[in-house]
């Protein structure tokens, strides 16, 4: 036995074991529990079919968290990769000065909590005219607007929130990207004649395609699954008219607040599935899928 | 040879660049900004105003800093709390993710295709689908409110792992087998020669794992259920019913909770750099 956990035919499987198990307890487990769990009804104990999957399909506060996580995600995507990659290309430049300071001071707001970010931009948006934005566009003869309680006004506060945190980091992404182009490529555009703006578009913006590929994953996977952000911003999970809500937060209120166990499950696994379809679409269009799994 | 004309119109774009970047600058230092003159406010006024940018001397003082220091609340009990578990969790996940990536760049087995694609479905599912029957499954272990039930689900740690695999595979098979020669099981391998290769990759990723479970929040919240067991910004997150003093606590123990990280930041940039944007650039 002992022999067999030193031979080296063993040892790859001892090295992975861990995360075999990992999978199979805290990951393969839960799901396969979840999709059990959203053909039922928890409190009652009983099969309920595709009760919980149909009631989904004629829930209108779903439908409006989904189409707020989406209307969420697309304009994130709008904001965080065109304006971060032209940043990234211009700190990159020979003429910029100084960039590391700038990078430090970006990657600050990543360093906290949502918690903490939340809390503080919730108190930028408060009511009062006193209140940072409400000064600001009292500059410009605006009288005080209650920021949380509208619609557009809400969901302003909520992309400044995340573009406020992800902005630095994403530059940081597109940047260790532009380094690692030859500097030659440059350099032979620059002889041929090129101008800043067509080395940017034929050459930055083709060539850093795998990091596009990458933030344009991690952003639509954290858009869909955006929650915190919101509830902090509401101070828990009730924004008037839910125009705040998200899946994830819809999954929340079901699955912890009203003990829904079942139904919270069932939009759970649409998440799931909407996430997947997702991602497949973007990484076959990418063309990353088959390169990722040699 | 640079005509002085375009060596005028290189200044005038440096200048330009270097202005949008300040004001870029500003306002990202803004909200940190306002944060930090509120920690010298009186609560009510937070309470009452929101967050500005005007200092208002004749209203500030030290006296929530007084409070966090001498005052009687938990927020030091949170913050060790807090402490304990992201040492925990950054020592233990990075031990056993490095293992794992281990295994997976320095053999070939069967199921490793299999296995690896896994790893990165993993990387690429949100959480949150899984959360809730985590969750329920955690009661029904009897785990609720216990520390392990934050730790052990996300101990093999999937990007960490994606990460670590990928360092790996830049090492020469050549000296894993001059190991083999000298005769040292394929575990020592690992703990005495690999292990000492991989420390840049493991402190980038002490960073971003450290920074993770500093400011995690969603899953103790649904865990964590005595106050005696608060992580910091579970425990600060009580602060927002405006009892008491409860504001002034709120500002100045936001402001301070950044502290630490902050002073890793400034020790570590390089390594806070390297680990949060380890999976931008693959090879």
């Amino acid at each position: 036995m002992k022999k067999l956990f030193f031979s080296q035919k063993a040892a790859p499987y001892i090295f992975v074991l861990p995360f075999v198990l990992t999978v199979l307890l805290f990951w393969l487990g839960p799901i396969f529990n979840g999709v059990l769990l959203s053909f039922q009804d928890v409190k009652q104990q009983t099969f309920v079919g595709l009760k919980n999957y149909s009631r989904i399909l004629t829930d209108a506060i779903f439908f409006k968290a989904v189409l707020n996580s989406v209307k969420y995600t697309v304009f994130t995507l709008i904001l965080l990769i065109p304006f971060p990659l032209l940043f990234a290309s211009f700190l990159n430049s020979k003429l910029m000065k100084k960039p590391g300071i700038f990078k430090s001071i970006y990657f600050l707001p990543a360093l906290t909590s949502v918690v903490v970010a939340g809390t503080v931009f919730r108190l930028m948006f408060g009511e009062s005219d006193q209140s940072l934005m409400n000064q600001l566009i009292g500059l410009f003869g605006n009288s005080p607007i209650k920021w949380l309680r509208n619609g557009d006004t809400a969901f302003f506060a909520l992309l400044l929130l995340c573009c406020w945190r992800w902005t630095g980091v994403n530059i940081l992404y597109f940047l260790a990207g532009i380094q690692s182009i030859p500097s030659d490529l440059y350099e032979a555009a620059e002889i041929d004649g090129a101008s800043g703006l067509q080395q940017f578009f034929s050459i930055t913006v083709p060539l850093v395609k795998p990091t596009t590929v990458y933030v344009l994953t991690i952003s639509i996977y954290a858009g869909l699954s955006m929650f915190l952000e919101s509830f902090m911003l509401w101070k828990g999970n009730n924004s008037p008219n839910n125009i705040g809500l998200t899946i994830v937060g819809y999954l929340y209120r079901q699955g912890i607040e009203k003990q829904a166990m079942g139904y919270a499950c069932a939009v759970g696994i649409t998440l799931l599935i909407i996430v997947m379809v997702i991602n497949m679409i973007q990484l076959k269009a990418t063309g990353t899928f088959s390169k990722e799994a040699e | 040879m640079k005509s002085a004309g375009k060596k005028r119109r290189d200044k005038r774009k440096t200048i330009g660049l270097l202005i949008l970047f300040t004001v870029l600058a500003i306002m990202i230092l803004t909200p940190i900004y306002a944060l930090f003159i509120a920690s010298f406010k009186p609560g009510e006024l937070l309470l009452q105003n929101g967050l500005n940018l005007t200092p208002e001397f004749e209203k500030m003082s030290l006296s929530n800093y007084q409070l966090l220091f001498f005052g009687k609340h938990d927020y030091w009990l949170w913050f060790r709390n807090s402490i304990l578990l992201t040492v925990i969790t950054v020592v233990l996940t990075l031990a056993i993710s490095a293992f794992v990536a281990y295994g997976f760049a320095a053999y070939e087995f069967r199921f490793r295709g299999a296995l690896f694609i896994i790893v990165l479905i993993i990387m690429s599912v949100p959480f949150e689908v899984i959360m809730l029957p985590l969750y329920k499954q955690i009661s029904d272990w009897g785990l609720m409110d216990n520390y392990v039930a934050i730790v052990l689900p996300f101990l093999a740690h999937a990007s960490t792992i994606f990460f670590f695999r990928q360092y790996l595979l830049g090492i020469p098979k050549s000296l894993i087998e001059a190991g083999r020669i000298d005769g040292a099981n394929e575990y020592s391998i690992f703990l005495r020669l690999i292990v000492p290769i991989m420390k840049p990759a493991i402190a980038a990723m002490a960073i971003l794992n450290g920074m993770n479970a500093w400011n995690n929040y969603m899953w103790p919240l649904l865990v964590i259920r005595s106050a005696s067991k608060y992580t910091l910004t579970l425990g600060l997150n009580t602060l927002i019913n405006p009892y008491g003093d409860n504001y002034s606590l709120l500002i100045v123990g936001a402001c301070f909770s950044i502290i630490p990280i902050f002073v890793l930041f400034l020790a570590f940039q390089k390594y806070f750099i390297e680990g949060i944007t380890a999976g931008a650039v693959k090879g």
